[in-house]
């Protein structure tokens, strides 16, 4: 996306959660629809979910926790890279997250949260939709 | 010669039936023009005698509570006992575990099923860092032997059955389980349960590992072998098809990868010495109940006829126990939809019948809010019920295996064998499942075919209902239940007061005993129940063995 070229996503799993065939299934449709996917594999600390963002130079993170541990990682992300003072990155989050806790997850600046059922169409369109406006500040 | 001419008869009055048919669809043709089902198997508009006459029913089907098992593992099935009614539950607190166990056999469960949190799944104790966030939330917490006392606080276990979903860790927790019933007055000899201790369907499937294969695979045989002597009513281990399914492989799949394992498991044991009759008999297995009814019960008298056969023909087993696969069943929690959710409740009792006209011996059904939080008190009274109208109101119970001889089900038998056996020839030629699963092989074809079922749902070629068909606008729900962050708190204040209650000392001798037990290679049983005793921490025990194992890093699979 950057300098013209594919869309780079960072799949991710924070926390100790062991359920990715969600994020798996979305990392290959997204690549299936032309973006670049990089995928952290499990267990991995919003430190370094944020390091990786920087060092592949993603425009997308694309987090997953059916643990519902999203409460605390989800935001801890959030702010790691805002303290870094990163602002061009897309974060979205997927899992079994209730309705009751996207507001909070929103507010912190995760931009989408996609529940069970959610059509990875659904997710390309909004990753397409929402970066362009980032990208041109 | 009678015969013969009997199925020539049945070819000519099926190519007859066929040809009418055949003009019949001109005028109206069928919903589809091939119907596949989940393994990929297409299926014939009517199975006939014709499918089923290569079948010799002695050597593949037989007797119930014979060889080669494909009709059930008892003789009388449910007419003498039914399965063991057994819901996985577990959060929070131990005290607050405690409560909902009691709830459960209050309402008539038959055995226990404890859930743990994900840090003691991964052997860290809930002060550590790794665990922020994650305290009490799919499961109890554990950090020692006196939270497992508070678990079973006023449960007898010399009376229920107790099944544990653990893994890298199963050693630690299960010595914990022997003390708590140590203190309870009861005799290692009488306690009945499981422990899953499946670590290979953890690097494929589930993802709560730590050590790498080898160490692993060493941990599983020395429970094995210490088990076969003290405990010797203890499943072992219970080799799991369900997380493999969940992940979404297809139904063959299941079968094959995790006999496959059940292989790699009785390899390892006959390696390190132990006799095939010695431990056979406590393995035990695991299976998913999902959507397609049909699919499902033969896969379940598939997977009993397969490892019937693999026990007796490839580790020369005698005892007939060694042969029968007995196994819990899950309903399929990939299956629930948030969409609409009381529609689950019958989901959940097609798959559990299915489960039970298969052969189970234990079940799980899951609870209608699953897809959005974890069950309310509610939602798992109606699961339960569920099993207990199938057991009490359905009359499917009452005649052993009803299915068998359908056409259908019988040719669907034999296929996902075949089939399945394909697969485990494929692993053994890579060098078996340990060396499938580090080449990512099992990963690979299970998310193919997980990626495969999402597309087919995407292009509604495989209609949920309430998802991508019949929707309606629903009021997002409220009140679900919750764990509360105070959990965490609450376990490291506990752990404050454990570390400076009990003997220091006594504590560090016990590690470093378990330390030389894990760089030499005694049996690991012993040092572990002893700094269990001492109230040495989840944490430290498991700590201790990661920095002689290793810590497993599973390499990507993605693409």
């Amino acid at each position: 996306m950057k300098n013209g070229k594919k869309i780079r996503v960072l799949a991710a799993k924070p926390g100790l959660d062991g359920h990715d065939r969600g994020i798996k299934v979305l990392a290959a449709a997204l690549m299936h629809a032309g973006m670049e996917v990089i995928y952290t594999g499990l267990r991995q600390t919003p430190a370094q979910i944020v390091e990786a963002a920087l060092q592949e130079d993603v425009d997308v993170i694309a987090m997953s926790i059916l643990s519902g541990a999203h409460d605390y990682h989800f935001p801890k992300v959030m702010e790691l890279l805002r303290e870094r003072g990163i602002e061009d990155i897309l974060v979205i989050g997927g899992g079994i997250i209730p309705d009751e806790d996207i507001p909070m997850l929103k507010k912190c600046g995760i931009a989408a949260i996609f529940g069970p059922g959610t059509n990875t169409e659904e997710v390309v369109r909004f990753i397409r939709q929402n970066l362009v406006p980032i990208n041109r500040k | 010669m009678a015969r013969e001419n009997s199925l020539d008869q049945m070819e000519r009055l099926f190519e007859q039936w066929n040809e009418k048919v055949r003009q019949e669809l001109q005028r109206k043709p069928e919903r589809k023009s091939e119907f596949i089902n989940t393994s990929g198997i297409s299926l014939k508009r009517l199975y006939s005698p014709l499918d089923t006459e290569d079948l010799d029913y002695e050597k593949e089907i037989g007797f119930p509570g014979e060889y080669p098992y494909t009709r059930g593992v008892q003789p009388t099935m449910y007419r003498g006992r039914f399965w063991t009614m057994r819901q996985y539950a577990g959060f929070a607190t131990a005290e607050e575990s405690n409560r909902r166990y009691k709830f459960l056999l209050d309402q008539g469960q038959t055995g226990l099923s404890v859930a743990f949190d994900l840090p003691t799944q991964i052997g860290y104790d809930s002060d550590h860092e790794m665990a922020i966030g994650e305290v009490g939330k799919v499961g109890v917490a554990i950090d020692s032997l006196r939270d497992m006392e508070t678990l079973f606080d006023g449960i007898p276990l010399g009376k229920v059955s107790t099944s544990m979903t653990i893994n890298a860790p199963a050693g630690v927790l299960l010595a914990m389980y022997l003390v708590v019933a140590e203190k309870q007055g009861v005799a290692f000899d009488k306690l009945r349960g499981t422990i899953q201790n499946d670590i290979l369907k953890e690097y494929s499937s589930r993802g709560t590992y730590i050590y790498p294969p080898e160490p692993s695979m060493r941990i599983i045989t020395d429970i094995f072998s210490y088990c076969a002597e003290n405990v010797p009513l203890w499943n072992t281990i219970s080799i799991s098809g369900y997380h493999i399914r969940e992940a979404g492989s297809t139904a063959v799949q299941e079968v094959a990868f995790t006999l496959a394992n059940g292989i790699a498991y009785v390899e390892a044991a006959v390696r390190a010495g132990l006799e095939v009759d010695a431990f056979g008999p406590r393995l035990s297995f695991f299976f998913n109940a999902h959507l397609d009814f049909l699919e499902e019960i033969a896969k379940y008298r598939a997977a009993r006829r397969l490892w019937a056969k693999i026990m007796k023909e490839r580790f020369g087993a005698k005892n007939p126990r060694s042969m029968m696969i007995r196994f819990h069943t899950q309903t399929a929690g990939c299956t629930l939809t948030a969409q609409q959710p009381k529609n689950n409740i019958v989901r959940v009792a097609f798959q559990a019948l299915a489960a039970v006209l298969g052969g189970t011996q234990s079940l799980h059904t899951n609870s209608m809010d699953e897809a959005l939080c974890l069950p309310s008190e509610e939602a798992v009274q109606i699961a339960l019920r569920t099993q207990q109208l199938i057991a009490y109101e359905s009359g499917v119970t009452d005649t052993v295996d009803p299915l068998a001889g359908s056409y259908y089900i019988e040719r669907l038998t034999k296929e996902i064998c075949e089939r399945a056996e394909t697969y485990i020839e494929k692993i053994d030629e890579m060098g078996g499942a340990v060396c499938a699963i580090e080449k990512g092989f099992v990963q690979r074809e299970i998310q193919d075919s997980a990626y495969q079922y999402q597309r087919e749902i995407e292009k509604e070629e495989r209609v949920v209902v309430g998802l991508n068909r019949f929707q309606v606008e629903e009021k997002k729900p409220t009140n679900l239940l919750r764990v509360d962050p105070a959990v965490r708190i609450a376990q490291i204040e506990g752990l404050g007061s454990l570390r400076s209650g009990r003997d220091g000392s006594a504590v560090d001798a016990a590690l470093s005993r378990l330390r030389k037990a894990a760089e030499g290679n005694e049996n690991l049983m012993p040092p572990i129940l002893a700094a269990v005793r001492e109230y040495a921490t989840l944490g430290e025990i498991c700590g201790v063995m990661r920095e002689v194992f290793g810590e497993y890093r599973a390499a990507s699979t993605l693409g």
